[in-house]
């Protein structure tokens, strides 16, 4: 059963004429086909439309969509022989980020990714994909880890926001996760980040500050979220439209921006709705940027990697 | 102006021998017990108030010329970063919030980088001024960091960091997200060449600033009272909606979960400070090194140590060389560290 977002009701409706004529036809042996036919081509080019001019807050709902493809996907599909590694060694195992190593194309790596959850019972296990500082400690263990042994690090970032609660507070959250962009910043390995719905805030670039920067075409990654953007300078958390598109935070803006470094495309109707071919695409273009760079020199990798974030800034949107 | 005030408090001041009316700032309401401050006191007790203790905001200036040895310090020309890269506009257009921060304050943008020394002892600080948008991080706050980074390195000498910010200056949207990852490239450097860092956190400290530079001090160091955290008390009781313990998130509550070596008064902190960077920077003893005595007074130092000179003689060089070797050994160690933290630790 697909989940339909708001703005995509008109295509709803003819979906679902399309899909009560089908069982019409498969009952009655009524040759219906050229009918069918022509509300599947009416539906979408409908599809095409809507997606092509999507405004930044309905991306956001994409970005957010409940059948986007997780971490967990991406590593079932792209990871042979994956081992998961767990805990943070100093205080407990966060499964809002999950890791581990195995193989990509044949070659040993490190995967850390945000994981959100599938079903009510996954997203209460995964915390909504908003980790703890012991998450983020984890994703610094493993890094080191693959630094160690030279694996190149794969993140996937797929997070609302590092967890706000009086525990994470307690234990660190501030301080797990300026210490996991410090490793990211100092390691000798390649370090490839995609950005596969939810780019949400420090909870997102405490994985993410990468030699690659990759993203999703209808993922979003902001310093904020829309709403909570909305309900500081708007005081008014239902104007999270206009804060969205005031925040430019969709793939498009931020490759502009030289923000991140390629935005990948999604299947027509978003990657929710193919699944499979945006986790392949997902994986040529990780693949071609570990490419680039396995040949380069740790020194290098490192260097060419803040030199990368800190010309961040020097150019604006016209 | 009624004519309570126009007319009759001419007339009683008159009657009462001309005493002028008392101008309200004056005085000045605590804000931890609501007491009433005489503004001299309150000068005199650095803004602490002399009933509870709680610390006032300061200016940028003020507390500069409090760490500063005699108040004297340079002030770095920051270069203009692009202004309102996003055309941002919420309710307000972004560039007329900024312009108006710039009249108000007088600065080009929330932090201040300067030099001088504090203990003798040269350093670097980059100074947030929260009075400038809250003390917000853009490109400009995080190109400040950079500066001040640099500069340190150049003059071989400490970093000090003093955040007082909301956090990331949302109107940059991203692009301040990514000051994060820049000010942290920032302490990089300056740990790269072995130079200390040492952060002081006043109130506040918060969201993407705690989380990168400000929590990777080599000294960490907060006034009483200061509100340092990741997600603001708000966001935390609409997310869990719970009412928070009291004195979550203050200065002694993070030094209580491990997260800030000291608390110290605003009266003690350029004493502390300089305490620190001596420490950091001056391996060596400063004089002449003396033999342990613990029951000589000064008065008597010189008697004593001519008469105790020559048993102790032998073992007081024998402290001196180990000291002497110990200060090498100190830097061989801080270039070992230094090799290692080339390689993340976690």
């Amino acid at each position: 059963m697909h989940n339909y977002l708001d703005f995509e009701k008109p295509i709803a409706e003819l979906e679902g004429k399309i899909q009560e004529l089908r069982h019409l036809s498969g009952e009655g042996g009524v040759n219906i086909a050229d009918e069918v036919g022509r509300m599947q081509s009416k539906a979408e080019k409908l599809l095409v439309s809507t997606y092509a001019k999507l405004t930044p807050w309905q991306k956001t709902q994409v970005a957010r969509h409940a059948n986007r493809p997780h971490t967990v996907d991406y590593i079932d599909a792209l990871i042979e022989d994956f081992t998961p590694l767990a805990g943070d060694r100093a205080f407990a195992e966060d499964l809002a980020i999950i890791g581990g190593m195995g193989r990509f194309c044949g070659h040993s790596v490190m995967v850390i990714g945000h994981e959100k959850g599938a079903d009510t019972e996954a997203r209460i296990k995964h915390n909504f994909g908003m980790p703890r500082p012991e998450g983020y400690r984890k994703a610094q263990r493993l890094m080191s880890l693959a630094n160690k042994f030279g694996l190149p690090v794969i993140t996937f970032i797929d997070t609302p926001g590092a967890y706000p609660g009086i525990d994470a507070e307690a234990r660190g959250q501030a301080e797990a996760i300026a210490r996991s962009i410090d490793v990211c910043l100092s390691l000798k390995v390649p370090l490839i980040s995609l950005v596969i719905g939810e780019g949400g805030s420090g909870g997102a670039i405490a994985i993410a500050v990468a030699n690659s920067v990759l993203m999703l075409q209808h993922s979003i990654y902001s310093v904020i979220s829309p709403e909570g953007c909305a309900s500081i300078l708007w005081r008014d958390g239902a104007q999270a439209k206009d804060a969205a598109g005031a925040l430019r935070l969709t793939a498009r803006d931020l490759l502009d921006l030289g923000v991140i470094d390629k935005v990948i495309e999604e299947p027509l109707g978003g990657a929710h709705r193919d699944a499979q071919a945006t986790i392949r695409s997902a994986g040529q273009a990780i693949e071609e940027e570990l490419k680039k760079y396995s040949e380069l020199d740790g020194g290098v990798l490192r260097a060419s990697r803040r030199e990368k974030f800190l010309k961040m800034g020097t150019k604006g949107l016209s | 102006m009624n004519w309570l005030q126009s007319w009759v408090r001419p007339k009683l001041r008159q009657l009462v021998g001309g005493q002028k009316d008392i101008p309200d700032h004056l005085w000045h309401k605590c804000k931890g017990c609501e007491e009433m401050i005489f503004h001299r006191d309150l000068e005199k007790n650095l803004s602490v108030c002399q009933h509870c203790g709680y610390h006032m905001r300061i200016g940028v200036k003020k507390r500069l010329e409090l760490l500063f040895d005699d108040a004297k310090y340079t002030t770095v020309e920051l270069k203009s970063p692009i202004a309102d890269p996003l055309k941002f506009r919420d309710r307000r257009k972004y560039t007329e919030r900024l312009k108006e921060a710039r009249n108000n304050t007088g600065e080009k943008d929330a932090i201040v980088v300067a030099h001088g020394a504090m203990g003798g002892n040269k350093v670097v600080v980059a100074a947030f001024n929260f009075d400038f948008m809250a003390g917000s991080m853009g490109i400009a706050v995080g190109d400040g960091l950079l500066t001040a980074a640099r500069l340190a390195v150049v003059q071989e000498t400490p970093l000090i960091a003093i955040p007082a910010s909301g956090g990331a200056r949302m109107q940059e949207g991203i692009l301040s997200l990514m000051q994060m990852a820049r000010t942290t490239i920032a302490v990089e450097e300056v740990r790269d060449a072995g130079l200390p860092y040492i952060v002081l956190m006043l109130d506040p400290t918060a969201g993407g600033v705690t989380a990168s530079f400000a929590m990777l001090g080599d000294v960490a160091i907060a006034e009483p009272g200061a509100v340092i955290c990741f997600a603001g008390a708000r966001v935390i009781e609409q997310t869990i909606r719970e009412k928070l313990p009291e004195g979550f998130q203050c200065a002694e509550y993070l030094y209580e979960h491990g997260m800030v070596d000291m608390v110290v008064h605003r009266s003690a902190l350029s004493e502390t400070l300089n305490r620190v960077i001596d420490l950091l920077c001056n391996h060596k003893p400063a004089g002449e090194l003396v033999p342990l005595d613990e029951d000589s007074s000064p008065a008597d130092k010189s008697d004593k140590k001519s008469q105790a000179a020559a048993p102790n003689e032998p073992a007081s060089k024998a402290d001196k060389d180990g000291q002497d070797k110990q200060g090498k050994q100190d830097k061989q160690d801080e270039q070992a560290n230094q090799d290692n933290q080339d390689k993340p630790t976690g």
